[in-house]
């Protein structure tokens, strides 16, 4: 079981241990100072950090990536958010004169939040989850991720479960970190069907089709119980409404009265002929599962969000990357905790030995970092981290690809 | 920004270079001399101009019929450059009025001159940008099809169009997704590939195909690309023009009228009474229901009710009152008649209130005579506090209390929705123009309210036109008829080029205390 039952009374001790030995650092600052290119890139972030007693410190910046473990062990936050890359070093931003302290750049991120679903799920409400409803957090990212890597173009999309209710994503590509606040917003809109139902991508339309039967129609019985069977039918014009009515009166089986109302909406559409007939089916499913954005978390460069690897105080689950290859496997309530991952730094596993010997011929790491490696190797935490590796490696490619491009066209050999 | 530009002479380019295209983004500021009295008066038509574009873009629907027409007309009679079809023998002077070239010129220093007064604040800023824009937008629609894209080549917007085959291929996704296109229209105009950030507007609203990073926009609504163009360029300008600022303010020809432009009522000052004697005192009581705006109303009523008014609202009110017709003897009787029943006593009166009376008319003092507060004056200056009650109603009243206030004076409870929701939409002179309506039965005001007096006079209009059936039943409103039908003569729309006669001296616009 992941749980190992989490008592959040013991995260005072947990986490000086998450912080000393299980923190992905390096690849943190590997992340955050984007190769280097721009100067003062990782020196000139924001991090804020709640501590103990609801304590909350903004403005927090570091030099170096040893800076930054020392301070964390130091202060042992139970939250860190990031925001954004500044014009100047956030420690210093009031010695700066004011007016020139800006925001500069940040990656373009999106919060989805269950809560903002309570209306379409009946077997949980606020902070709940379960397996259920968790199908509506996947429709959202999958709808998500296509329409930002098609539609928009953006290539690198760190996917973080955020520990309780949601998902954040992270768009890094160097376009989305300069966007303005006006293009964050625009972007934001767009993405949010929910509101606009004008234009209808036809794959969302699959992902939605596919997950719908499964989601809505079974897991929440959206068309078993009458209250469920009132919204949808208030979706519905006239005619179609009082065949159903009388249809589901006999009816009792969800599937088959969804079956029985697409029937009547496509035979409806054949009658009709007009151009873009009378999706009537396709809204349902739309005003059900389309994703729900909080356009507010979007829109500011200055917004800080929850760091990737962050513990969530509540439930003790640590913010790790979700895979999207197997995003249909991702289970919520198996991400490790943080007195499961601490638990399991006592227990030694018999195949890192030679892992380890193999990783040392090729890097030189010294005895330190090793040992870190060793100790997350042996957490289920390993999985999560190496994650984070293949994400970077992809964006480190793809900026030596850019580079590559800028110093032909400069005819730069 | 080169201001000295002005003052010194630099080579002028022919004609026909400088001013090819009736619209332009104002990149390069203009190299020339021109008169105070020319700067004057291109700066305050321009904005003329662009508050009407204000008031037309909140009463209607800017891709309305009516919208286009009534903008069209305000840029003609302004004598603006709207129409690109001009041919070359207009260029030079023309049958009547300035020539095409004359207006493209007043077009371009205009612009100009305003950023100067408009680059200060952020909220100056904001609204030039949003006016300008709005002008903009209204003159690129209008262009046709031909001149549309020869502007864009003039600009430098060099987006790539999709070749034949391209849009061939993408041919099912535009028709989905492009906003008003069948099969046959996508064959027949030009796309446009634009990197989405230039294109957020088409981009919220779902309007466009966009695929990879890039919108693919049709000919047609390159517009929105225009103007985002503009709108940076712009913002970007006012923000070096501001940094720019002090050394054209050190020059005192400029600085009053800079400081003015950006508060100011551009159209009559009722400060000439042409219907000086024609109310009686008696009158006023009646009046104040019926034809005062309800700042007047307002005081009048508190006035009655504590025989007394603070000075904001003596002013307020004095200078309206001046303006309606009262003669200097009659104030004095009447604020004296009515502060005696309060707390002064006589003596008092005539030490300390008639003075500022007399000033008021321009007999004591440096004898300036002031003029009656306009609407902007009244919302911007001297918001009211406990115990006052000068200010516009619609700006400094309490929504709920302005509501019963409404509900007292017996309005229909839909036009008090109506109004609120003005006053929520921060357009103050709107709702009192709705006022207007209300309290006198009719649909559509007819005028643009921009002051009290023209309230008054807009008032005593209509209620003469019916009166004027009447006439021989009614005789004790012979004395109003009087006025009334003096006041038809004087009342018209505020924004003609015959207020533009009174531009003597500035000051007496902005008469200040």
């Amino acid at each position: 079981m992941s749980n190992s039952d989490y008592d959040p009374a013991c995260l005072p001790d947990l986490l000086p241990l998450y912080y000393r030995r299980l923190f992905p650092f390096s690849q943190y600052y590997r992340w955050l100072s984007y190769g280097g290119v721009t100067k003062n890139y990782f020196q000139n972030r924001e991090f804020s950090f709640t501590l103990k007693d609801d304590i909350y410190v903004r403005y927090q910046s570091f030099s170096t990536q040893n800076e930054l473990e020392k301070e964390m062990q130091k202060m042992n936050p139970y939250k860190i958010d990031i925001g954004a890359v500044y014009s100047h070093r956030p420690s210093q931003h009031n010695t700066v004169k004011s007016g020139t302290f800006q925001a500069l750049e940040k990656e373009l991120v999106f919060d989805i939040d269950m809560t903002d679903y309570d209306d379409v799920r009946s077997c949980c409400s606020a902070a709940d989850i379960c397996s259920k409803c968790w199908t509506l957090m996947t429709i959202a990212i999958r709808i998500l991720d296509r329409a930002l890597r098609e539609d928009f173009g953006f290539q690198h999309l760190l996917w973080v479960y955020s520990g309780r209710r949601g998902v954040h994503c992270w768009v890094c590509d160097e376009a989305a970190r300069k966007l303005s606040v006006a293009a964050r917003s625009a972007v934001a809109e767009y993405l949010s069907l929910v509101k606009v139902r004008k234009k209808k991508k036809k794959k969302n339309n699959t992902y939605i089709s596919h997950y719908f039967l499964q989601y809505a129609i079974v897991g929440q019985e959206l068309l078993s119980s009458k209250e469920g069977v009132d919204k949808v039918l208030n979706l519905l014009p006239e005619d179609i409404l009082c065949d159903l009515l009388l249809h589901y009166q006999s009816e009792k089986n969800p599937t088959k009265r969804w079956e029985r109302l697409k029937t009547l909406v496509h035979q409806k559409r054949q009658a009709t002929s007009k151009k873009g007939g009378q999706y009537f089916d396709k809204e349902i499913m739309l005003q059900y599962c389309y994703p729900r954005l909080d356009v507010n978390v979007s829109k500011g460069v200055n917004h800080l969000l929850k760091s990737p690897f962050s513990v969530h105080p509540k439930t003790g689950r640590i913010s790790v990357p979700i895979d999207l290859r197997n995003l249909d496997k991702f289970d919520p309530f198996e991400v490790p905790t943080i007195s499961l991952i601490c638990e399991e730094l006592d227990k030694p596993r018999p195949d890192e030995e030679e892992e380890d010997d193999t990783k040392d011929k090729e890097n030189e790491i010294e005895a330190g970092e090793r040992r870190k490696i060793r100790d997350f190797k042996r957490t289920s935490l390993a999985k999560y981290i190496k994650l984070f590796d293949q994400f970077l490696d992809s964006v480190a490619r793809s900026r030596k690809g850019d580079m590559l491009k800028k110093s032909d066209l400069q005819k730069d050999f | 920004m080169q201001f000295s530009g002005r003052r010194r002479k630099l080579a002028v380019h022919s004609q026909n270079d400088l001013y090819s295209h009736c619209l332009q983004l104002y990149v390069q500021p203009p190299l020339e001399n021109i008169s105070l009295s020319e700067f004057e008066t291109f700066a305050v038509e321009r904005l003329k101009l662009l508050k009407t574009v204000e008031n037309l873009g909140v009463s209607y629907v800017k891709t309305t019929e009516q919208y286009t027409k009534k903008l069209h007309a305000e840029i003609s009679n302004l004598n603006f450059p709207h129409k690109a079809e001009v041919d070359e023998a207009s260029f030079t002077k023309s049958q009547v009025g300035p020539s095409e070239y004359e207006k493209r010129r007043k077009d371009h220093i205009s612009h100009f001159i305003l950023r100067l007064a408009y680059c200060q604040t952020e909220d100056l800023r904001r609204w030039f940008i949003q006016q300008e824009m709005d002008l903009f937008r209204h003159r690129f629609n209008d262009l046709s099809s031909k001149y549309k894209t020869e502007f864009l080549h003039k600009n430098n917007l060099k987006y790539d169009t999709l070749s034949a085959d391209e849009k061939m291929n993408l041919k099912d996704q535009l028709i989905n997704s492009t906003f008003g296109f069948s099969g046959i229209t996508i064959v027949e105009q030009d796309f446009y590939k634009v990197p989405f950030q230039d294109a957020l507007d088409l981009i919220r609203t779902r309007k466009v195909f966009l695929r990879g990073g890039y919108a693919y926009i049709p000919h047609q609504d390159i517009v929105t690309i225009v103007l985002n163009d503009f709108r940076t360029r712009l913002s970007k300008a006012l923000a070096l023009t501001a940094r720019s600022l002090p050394a054209v303010q050190s020059d005192e020809r400029l600085q009053p009228l800079l400081n003015h432009l950006s508060h100011a009522y551009v159209g009559q000052d009722y400060s000439i009474q042409k219907n000086i004697g024609k109310i009686s005192l008696e009158q006023i009581d009646p009046l104040s229901a019926k034809s005062f705006p309800l700042c007047m109303r307002q005081l009048h009523k508190s006035l009655r009710e504590n025989h007394h008014l603070r000075h904001g609202g003596r002013m307020q009110y004095g200078l309206f009152l001046k303006g309606i017709g009262l003669t200097l003897e009659q104030a004095l009787q009447f604020w004296r008649s009515e502060f005696i029943r309060g707390k002064v006593d006589a003596d008092k009166f005539d030490k300390a209130y008639a003075y500022s009376i007399r000033h008021m008319f321009g007999k004591e003092g440096k004898r300036t005579d002031y003029t009656p507060y306009s609407c902007m004056k009244v919302i911007l200056s001297n918001p009211p506090s406990q115990g006052d009650y000068h200010g516009c109603p619609f700006r400094h009243s309490d929504p709920e209390l302005l509501k019963q206030k409404l509900q007292s004076y017996k309005l229909s409870p839909s036009g008090i929705v109506q109004i609120l929701e003005l006053v929520k939409g921060m357009h103050y002179q709107l709702a009192c123009q709705k006022y207007f309506e209300l309290t006198h039965n009719i649909e559509d005001a007819g005028f643009s309210l921009n002051h009290p007096n023209q309230y008054f006079m807009e008032s005593q209009r209509l209620l003469g036109g019916v009166k004027e059936i009447k006439k021989e039943v009614e005789v004790p409103q012979k004395v109003q008829e009087n006025s009334v039908t003096n006041g038809t003569s004087v009342s018209r729309q505020p924004n003609t080029t015959q207020a533009m006669e009174e531009m003597g001296d500035l000051d007496s616009y902005f008469a200040d205390e």
